[in-house]
């Protein structure tokens, strides 16, 4: 963390890799075009009009033999502009692509080796942002770089080169216009930044308003408030609608800049030349025009340019960010690569989620868990019951003390081992796009459909499955929509148990599922892998009360361990939950009075 | 500033309905006449400026190989006139256009929202939330677009290519029809081209798509893939998704890169071609043909080579903007879907009304608040109006239910609750608990069968006028960005801040919301993101209680709760519940065991009836149910 980080454009540079040769072919060849581009205007008055006028002012005939070779080069000048363009164009989008390709990878990579605490710090949406629009962003903006920011200052140059060769008093007139356009322009950009970057934030509030809406359709409904919501969203949209209008008007002004650097520049060329009279030659004035024109298109073009730039440089700062970020947890130099047992220790373990936060989540936390004991656990909303759990994966590591896995430190395991062994079951089930039996096999992908089906039914998942159409096969949609929330459960457990671990950690995993099949499923865990450590974390009595320990959480310390019987001898908090779920009116009374 | 697209929306279609186009103009005509009118003179003006441009460097050419030096100021001045008011037009136009345009954008999006208010909960059920949210984001947007550029580009393009075309008719029909034949090869061109940059693109938006659904899901699933140690795998498939990715982006982009250098030098081949026929027409004094009947001389020449390279620039814009024309009708042709969703009909002529009892004892409307009220029901068949106590009284009789044809969801259940009572109802998920209070307030109706309420059927009751007469706690919360003070204010919109308070005493969330940073005056954002599952529940029970509804729903409102924070929440629900109908779902059995008649539901069938003494007593599907617990002793 301390190290100094390196600065964005060096972090973001380092993708472009295998694609440095495109990248530099590109501008070289926008050279090329606009070298052959801007030569083009000059030729074609210098030689072609210039010797039409010439045999008119002499009063001879043209030679037609000399107009055509030199329309010959000018053709020529014409193609190669066109080959060097499109080499320009096709090389841009090679080096781009890759660029983007090989950012969009690191980005991936980079999070796969994150720990739980990294993607704490940025949360999913955004990171979801950062590796998609956000590299795109980048990805344009690269593009704009190679072709554009080289295209338009040669083309500038070259083109005010050829203007001056022709009339060097001309010069003068660029002078006046392009700082009029420049500044002008970059007025009204630094004003209509400053005012979007603000309506941005209005117009997320219009958006805000609207999700929130159709999320909560039903409540706005049964409160009959439509009326209300639709004054609110007026006001919000008119709101909008106001400060938009304003910004827009801001950047309407870029019109009668443009419009006025290029028609007093048209108007003043016209001008001098006139001035001259006949000393002038009148082939040179269409030269003269459109290299004013050119100058002036690569000055907007250099504008637009530097406003996307900035517009990118957000995402870029976002993409540095996660690149940079390293990651909290990484291996042992010299690890160990198996796991003894399944017994879990926690020694004088604190933890908190944040070095700067003061509270911390877990505190002076020591128990000893047995191999192939059936741990419950329980506690109230907020008492780090997932929290304790989790440092077992080595999810985060400690703050404070350390926790045994199989008699050893669990930061002294190679992760992979570690993580192999211990089958976590979490709170937030996430179902992958893919079918049933893909997304059990992420327990172990070289499972056999036998031993898929086996563990389904331990997990009370197969008579579910096997009334699907399509049975194991059955797609499950992006997130897991098309499957209920105790479906979701069950094969999630499914998933954890095909993995064959040393310790089953089941973090409320039953939660949506009915308590015939919670007991069900705890039974069969029970029976069939009885050498597994089995830790579950319930809000039901019931799927606790028949462990061999049970560890009850409050605010962040172990207020007691015990058996069921211990415990409802001894513990209020335990005591106050099993009445409340199983008592009848006459226990209330009894324990009441 | 085109916002992002959705995964999911690339692979819609982008085609659009014929009459969209229709549509929408006579949408915009309506509003903004005057306008548009002032806006279409604006940009005659400015496109008139425009092509003006080759006719000076004629005229001035002209006068400057005669040394006509007034006729030149004559031309200077004129210039100087048509380029200023070409200058003040085009400033003008793109004032009009972002007022129209931003107008116009907030009447579509106040049409979408009114119209979405009115919608019924079906559609919310069988859309997606993000595909509707769309709709208000990239169509509005690929909208916007259309009116505010696109729609105002083709218009000024055509028009300056209808004068270019003039001048150079009017100077020398020979050198136009150089031009047309350029032109028409250049399109041929670029259409060869620009079909395979499209077919690409397509790729490339498929390809894309994956790549990003893929990511999105990898990273909402991150956790998992670290839990199962599959950052190895999941990089793999990332790789292959991403390397299809490059290839088809990078073959759609060579084309989109190559028909810029392609067009503008094509282009400058015209501009190089015209030069040297018009200079052959020249040495081999071609008679010229032309409007004006001037002879063909080097200042033609020369105001010519300009107006072929704009020529050529107006086409290539045309085809530009097609594409986006194309995708700004087909976000226009979603808008309208929406805007012609049919509404939820209400025919209910049956409302609820204050009431107070007169001298005679009889009920009759008041017109304060009384905290009586009474439905009024005018028979139309006599004309005479009676009223009704609102009690909480509702009948179920034979209820047939189905949310799709053909599939049943609940059949034949028939209930009654007194008023005061409160009735559960339990089963497994999907047993068709949910429906039946979707019933009650006329988020769906029934297919068969009767609800009354204090003795009314429902169907006659004014469907806003049922509503506020229910109560309703769901188990997800669904706060507002607002207040706290707001959020519960939602359940009554005139109510004081002390009636607030009361009611978050009631819901026994005052204790907490005092600890909050701000009190009561502390904002909440993201459904109350900042704040536990167990507050949240409590602020929306308060809602509920400011309220104040005679009958109460509530929907699994404590199932994601722990049970210690269930027993705070319970105490709220238990005062709330006092003297109220209430309608309890729950999951956990020890939410319902006090109500007067738990329900047993099955697949939408009412199995067991009873009190939670009688049911156990039973031994029936109740009694496996709460014993369930138990079973492993």
């Amino acid at each position: 963390m301390k190290r100094a980080k390196k600065s964005m454009l060096r972090t973001l540079l380092g993708s472009v890799r295998e694609y440095k040769l495109p990248s530099i072919l590109t501008p070289l060849c926008m050279i090329g075009e606009v070298a052959f581009e801007c030569f083009i205007p000059f030729l074609m008055s210098t030689r072609l009009l210039g010797h039409l006028e010439q045999a008119h002012e002499l009063g001879v005939s043209p030679d037609v033999n000399y107009l055509l070779i030199w329309g010959g080069i000018l053709i020529l000048c014409a193609i190669m502009s066109l080959t060097f363009g499109s080499l320009a164009g096709i090389f841009a989008a090679k080096a781009s692509t890759g660029f983007g390709k090989n950012l969009r990878k690191d980005l991936y990579y980079k999070l796969q080796g994150f720990s739980f605490k990294n993607i704490d710090n940025f949360s999913t949406s955004s990171l979801v942002t950062r590796l998609t629009t956000d590299v795109s962003n980048v990805q344009h903006a690269y593009q704009m770089v190679i072709r554009i920011a080289v295209r338009a200052p040669v083309m500038m140059v070259v083109s005010v080169v050829f203007a001056i060769n022709i009339l060097p008093k001309v010069g003068l007139i660029y002078l006046i216009s392009v700082p009029f356009l420049v500044i002008g322009l970059a007025l009204v950009m630094i004003f209509a930044m400053r005012t979007f970057n603000k309506i941005f934030k209005k117009y997320d509030a219009l958006n805000n308003t609207v999700q929130e809406n159709i999320k909560g359709m039903r409540v706005v409904k049964a409160y009959v408030r439509e009326d209300y919501e639709r004054d609110k969203f007026e006001k919000s949209a008119e709101d909008v609608r106001r400060s938009f209008t304003k910004a827009e008007k801001i950047v309407a002004l870029n019109n009668p800049i443009m419009n006025i650097a290029m028609y007093t520049t048209t108007t003043l060329v016209l001008f001098l030349c006139a001035s001259l009279g006949a000393e002038f030659d009148v082939a040179n004035l269409s030269a003269l025009m459109s290299y004013s024109v050119q100058i002036l298109m690569s000055f907007m073009m250099f504008s637009m340019f530097f406003v996307m730039l900035t517009m990118a440089m957000a995402s870029g700062k976002r993409i540095t960010e996660v690149l940079n970020e390293e990651s909290t947890i990484v291996d042992p130099v010299d690890p160990l690569t198996s796991v003894n047992d399944g017994s879990i220790e926690f020694k004088n373990v604190s933890f908190k989620y944040s070095d700067t936060s003061e509270k911390f989540a877990l505190s002076d936390v020591n128990v000893k868990i047995n191999s192939g004991e059936t741990i419950g656990i329980l506690g109230s909303t907020g008492s780090s019951k997932s929290t304790l759990v989790q440092l077992i994966p080595r999810l985060y590591d400690t703050s404070e003390g350390e926790v045994l896995v199989g008699g050893k430190n669990v930061k002294d395991y190679d992760l992979k081992v570690l993580r192999d062994s211990v089958a976590m079951v979490l709170q937030k089930n996430v179902l992958f796009s893919g079918t049933v039996a893909e997304n059990v096999r992420w327990g172990d992908k070289d499972a056999s459909l036998d031993e898929v089906k086996r563990v389904c039914k331990m997990a009370c998942a197969d008579e579910f499955i096997s009334s699907f159409p399509d049975g194991y096969d059955t797609k499950i949609e992006q997130g897991g929509a098309n499957v209920s929330g105790g479906q979701k459960q069950r094969l999630c457990i499914a998933r954890a148990l095909l993995k064959k671990p040393k310790i089953l950690i089941l973090d409320d995993s039953t939660s949506a599922v009915d308590t015939k099949t919670d007991a069900f499923i705890r039974n069969s865990i029970k029976n069939e892998i009885p050498d597994t450590t089995k830790i579950i974390i319930a809000q039901r009595v019931a799927s606790v009360m028949d462990a061999d320990k049970i560890i009850i959480m409050d605010n962040g310390k172990i207020n007691a361990v015990g058996t069921h019987d211990e415990l409802l001898k001894n513990n209020s908090i335990y005591q106050e939950v099993y009445y409340s779920q199983t008592q009848t009116d006459n226990a209330t009374k009894e324990v009441n009075g | 500033m085109a916002g992002p697209m959705g995964p999911k929306r690339y692979g819609g279609k982008n085609t659009a309905k014929k009459g969209t186009f229709t549509r929408l103009l006579k949408l915009l005509f309506k509003n903004y006449k005057f306008k548009l009118l002032l806006m279409v003179i604006c940009i005659l003006v400015a496109a008139i400026g425009g092509s003006a441009s080759s006719v000076f460097l004629k005229e001035v050419a002209d006068v400057i190989q005669a040394g006509d030096w007034t006729g030149f100021l004559k031309i200077i001045a004129f210039m100087i006139i048509i380029y200023a008011s070409a200058t003040l037009a085009g400033f003008f136009q793109t004032r009009l256009g972002a007022t129209i345009t931003q107008g116009f954008i907030k009447d579509v999006r106040v049409k979408l929202f009114d119209k979405m208010q009115t919608l019924p909960i079906k559609y919310f059920d069988t859309h997606t939330h993000g595909d509707v949210m769309s709709v208000y984001t990239n169509d509005t947007d690929a909208l916007r677009q259309l009116v505010s550029q696109s729609l105002p580009q083709i218009f000024s393009t055509i028009l300056t290519l209808t004068f270019l075309v003039s001048i150079m008719l009017f100077y020398s029909i020979w050198l136009t029809l150089i031009v047309f034949v350029c032109v028409i090869l250049m399109f041929f061109v670029t259409k060869k081209i620009g079909g395979n940059s499209a077919k690409y693109f397509i790729k490339q938006q498929k390809s894309l798509g994956k790549t990003e659904g893929f990511i999105e899901e990898s990273i909402n699933g991150q956790k998992v893939i670290k839990v199962f140690t599959h950052e190895k795998e999941s990089k793999k498939d990332f790789d292959a998704l991403n390397d299809e990715y490059c290839e088809n982006s990078t073959k759609a982009n060579i084309f989109a890169n190559i028909m810029g250098p392609v067009m503008n030098n094509l282009g400058h081949l015209l501009y190089v071609i015209i030069a040297i026929c018009g200079t052959l027409l020249v040495v081999f004094n071609v008679r010229n043909v032309s409007i004006s009947g001037s002879v063909i001389g080097l200042s033609v020449i020369i105001s010519f080579l300009p107006m072929s390279k704009q020529f050529t620039q107006s086409i290539n814009q045309i085809a530009q903007q097609l594409n986006a024309i194309y995708m700004g009708l087909a976000g226009a042709d979603r808008v309208f879907t929406l805007i012609d969703e049919e509404s939820e009909t209400d025919n209910g002529y049956v409302t609820l009304v204050h009431a107070k009892y007169d001298e005679k004892g009889n009920l009759t409307e008041s017109d304060v608040r009384t905290g009586l009220w009474a439905w009024k029901h005018p028979h139309k068949a006599d004309g005479t109006v009676t009223y009704t106590p609102l009690k909480g009284d509702i009948v179920m009789e034979e209820v047939d239910f189905s949310y799709v044809p053909e599939k049943l969801v609940l059949k034949d259940v028939s209930l009654h609750a007194l008023p005061g009572q409160k009735i559960a109802f339990v089963g497994a998920t999907g047993a068709g608990k949910t429906t039946i209070t979707n019933l009650i307030n006329r988020f769906y109706d029934i297919a068969d069968g009767k609800i009354r309420y204090d003795g009314i059927n429902i169907n006659k009751i004014k469907k806003s006028d049922l509503r506020r007469s229910l109560g309703i706690v769901l188990q997800d919360t669904n706060l507002f960005t607002g207040t706290v003070m707001d959020n519960i204010r939602y359940g009554k919109l005139d109510a004081t801040d002390e009636e607030c308070i009361n009611a978050a005493k009631l819901a026994n969330a005052h204790d907490f919301i005092e600890r909050l940073p701000e009190g009561y005056n502390t904002v909440l954002t993201g459904d109350g993101a900042n704040l536990s599952q167990g507050q949240r529940q409590l602020i929306s029970i308060a809602r509920a209680a400011v309220a104040d509804a005679p009958v109460m729903i509530m929907d699994e409102a404590t199932s994601s709760i722990d049970t210690r924070t269930e027993l705070l929440v319970q105490k709220g629900t238990d005062r709330l519940m006092e003297g109220r109908t209430v309608f309890i779902i729950a999951h956990r059995l020890s939410t319902v065991r006090n109500a007067d008649v738990i329900t047993v539901l099955d697949h939408g069938q009412i199995i067991e009836r009873g009190t939670h003494q009688e049911l156990l007593d039973k031994k029936g599907s109740y009694y496996q149910l709460y014993t369930g617990a138990f079973e492993l002793d």
